[in-house]
């Protein structure tokens, strides 16, 4: 195919006198049809295809199979709780239009406030948002009304991220810090068993259906299999709640090296540990849960691959991505066992990691500083 | 420094939430409504302009090594007026209050005002920035009162603004998020990032 139609064509209304102000909403356009033509001439550097824009565009891909597989459970879940006999086809059609209008919103108010602030700072407007703007319907109930994402949205980036500088600024994963705005205000239609099966093709009517977190935090237990919950045939999150598409997604992103594979096994590791203690401990029936029915409930693997492994907030350093990891595992089974009040301990977990996260390299790093400095001086005095 | 800057200067350029920072804490904890935070305020601006006058009064007298405590002295009998006068005219406010007015004496305002100003200023001077400080203080204290009020409980003095309007009809839900204490933290961020931006001289660089 030639595409020199569309570089003339972009060159023909590249914004110049008094529209020069929108150079970097152009920019924008510009570069992602385009690779630029600008490269690197001075200092040490290294040759790579990948930028940005393609690393964002890989977590894209990666979601993809576990937002297919959310669609069509959408449909499966209202089939099976209206007692509809739908095709599997009808199923996943069903899903795509109750998922459509939330990934809308979520990119138009999103990509709204980014080429907003962008412009107005001079900035090019960063790709970060392209993965932000999926991730966000994919971890809210489907039945959340859309003006709540529309705020949650706006909240998580004007306070996640556009108040610290940008994409790569902030130090809270901004599709987390939406799903927090929302648990937080309208928590009737985060957590309960009336928010996760959508009751017909529009609108926030749901039927109740509770999900195994929620059975578990109100004493009784799991009535999905470990299987079902390794498939996904569960009600929750729109599209969290396949382990096995969640897997599809994580290796895409291992292969492409795009995600910290100690962040992700550390977390696996720091689950399964803390599971494992509750087992011992034995007090109540949800602590004499299997430890593995923590990977397959809830966001747990969902986080683990796409959230924790973000790298702009997960821990830099090698050493430091091990203990972040592993407490992430480790406090989101504590808060999920030990605190009924909040059925998902992955979110706050990870939210809280974040924060810890400068403070662990810091911590790395100043031991390192402080052993090389010891060896130096040993040597100079076995030398000496 | 003219009088009338006095009054004028903490409301803007020295104000004692956005510019000095002082205070924030009771002004997490009190303006999840916004009846307890004009209360609250007319608390403090009383507080802060008697405590003022007193202390600018004694300042030649205060030995320097024990003036920490004889302030405190002054505005904990202050406060304790302050607290028993709720009491009698409004005790619900006062309930809902519970222990922030006895932490008037702790607030930084205070404190800050005092050490900064009435130790070392007439009297007159000392009142009118202890009622501009004070004033400062209530700005922020009822702005947020305003709309954590509004849209959290969607009421405004008690009265349901949000029901007569007849959103709850058409989808519209109270954010719970805002009578929390980090959304009021959020909320102050967001009015020092616009008032930054409004004084480019005060951004720090």
């Amino acid at each position: 195919m030639n595409f020199k139609w569309l570089s003339d064509w972009f060159e023909k209304i590249e914004p110049k006198g008094k529209w020069s102000w929108l150079g970097s909403t152009y920019e924008a356009f510009h570069t992602f049809a385009f690779t630029p033509k600008a490269v690197t001439r001075k200092g040490s550097h290294i040759r790579d295809a990948v930028d940005m824009k393609r690393s964002i565009i890989m977590v894209v891909i990666a979601l993809v199979p576990a937002l297919l597989f959310g669609m069509w459970n959408i449909g499966y879940q209202t089939a099976m709780s209206t007692g509809a006999d739908w095709h599997w086809l009808y199923m996943w059609w069903f899903g795509f239009l109750r998922m459509l209008p939330l990934i809308v919103v979520s990119y138009v108010v999103g990509l709204f406030i980014e080429f907003a602030f962008a412009q107005y700072r001079g900035h090019e407007v960063n790709e970060g948002y392209l993965a932000t703007g999926l991730l966000i319907p994919m971890i809210v109930p489907v039945t959340t009304p859309l003006w709540q994402v529309a705020l949650a949205v706006a909240f998580a980036v004007i306070i996640g991220k556009e108040v610290f500088g940008g994409s790569g600024m902030n130090f809270l994963n901004p599709a987390l810090v939406a799903r927090a705005f929302l648990f937080f205000a309208y928590p009737t239609h985060m957590s309960g068993d009336k928010v996760w099966i959508a009751a017909d093709l529009w609108g926030s009517d749901a039927i109740a259906g509770a999900t195994p977190m929620g059975e578990l935090a109100a004493g009784a237990h799991p009535s999905a299999s470990a299987l079902d919950m390794l498939i996904g045939t569960i009600p929750g999150s729109t599209c969290e709640t396949s382990v096995i598409a969640i897997a599809l997604g994580a290796m895409l992103l291992l292969f492409t090296g795009i995600a910290s594979w100690r962040i992700i096994l550390s977390v696996f590791l720091g689950g399964g540990l803390m599971g494992l203690l509750f087992n011992a401990i034995g007090y109540n029936d949800y602590m004499q849960l299997p430890f593995y029915y923590h990977f397959l409930m809830g966001g747990f693997a969902f986080g683990a691959v796409f959230m924790a492994t973000d790298p702009v907030t997960a821990a830099q350093t090698n050493a430091g991505k091990w203990i972040y990891g592993l407490l992430i595992g480790a406090f989101a089974v504590l808060l999920r066992v030990c605190n009924p009040a909040y059925p998902e301990g992955m979110m706050l977990s990870i939210l809280f990691m974040n924060c810890m996260a400068p403070l662990i390299d810091h911590c790395v790093v100043a031991r390192n500083i402080k052993a090389r400095a010891s060896r130096a001086t040993r040597k100079e005095v076995n030398n000496g | 420094m003219k009088n009338f800057d006095l009054i004028k200067l903490p409301f803007s350029k020295n104000n004692p939430i956005l510019v000095q920072v002082l205070g924030v804490c009771s002004c997490l904890a009190v303006t999840a409504q916004l009846k307890p935070a004009v209360v609250m305020a007319i608390s403090v601006i009383v507080v802060v302009a008697l405590a003022n006058v007193i202390i600018s009064l004694l300042r030649n007298t205060i030995p320097p090594r024990i003036r920490i405590i004889v302030q405190l002295v002054v505005v904990s009998t202050l406060v304790v007026l302050v607290d028993q006068v709720l009491k009698a005219y409004v005790y619900d406010v006062s309930k809902q209050l519970s222990v922030f007015v006895g932490l008037i004496i702790t607030n930084c305002i205070v404190m800050g005002r005092l050490e900064a100003f009435a130790m070392v200023q007439k009297p007159l001077p000392s009142l009118l920035d202890g009622i501009g400080n004070g004033l400062g203080y209530s700005v922020i204290l009822i702005v947020l009162g305003f709309v954590r009020e509004l849209f959290g409980s969607g009421t405004l003095w008690g009265y349901p603004v949000m029901e007569k309007l007849g959103l709850y009809e058409i989808g519209y839900e109270n954010n719970g998020l805002m009578i929390m204490p980090p959304m009021a933290l959020i909320l102050v961020g967001l009015i020092i990032w616009w008032h930054r931006s409004k004084n480019k001289d005060l951004c720090e660089q």
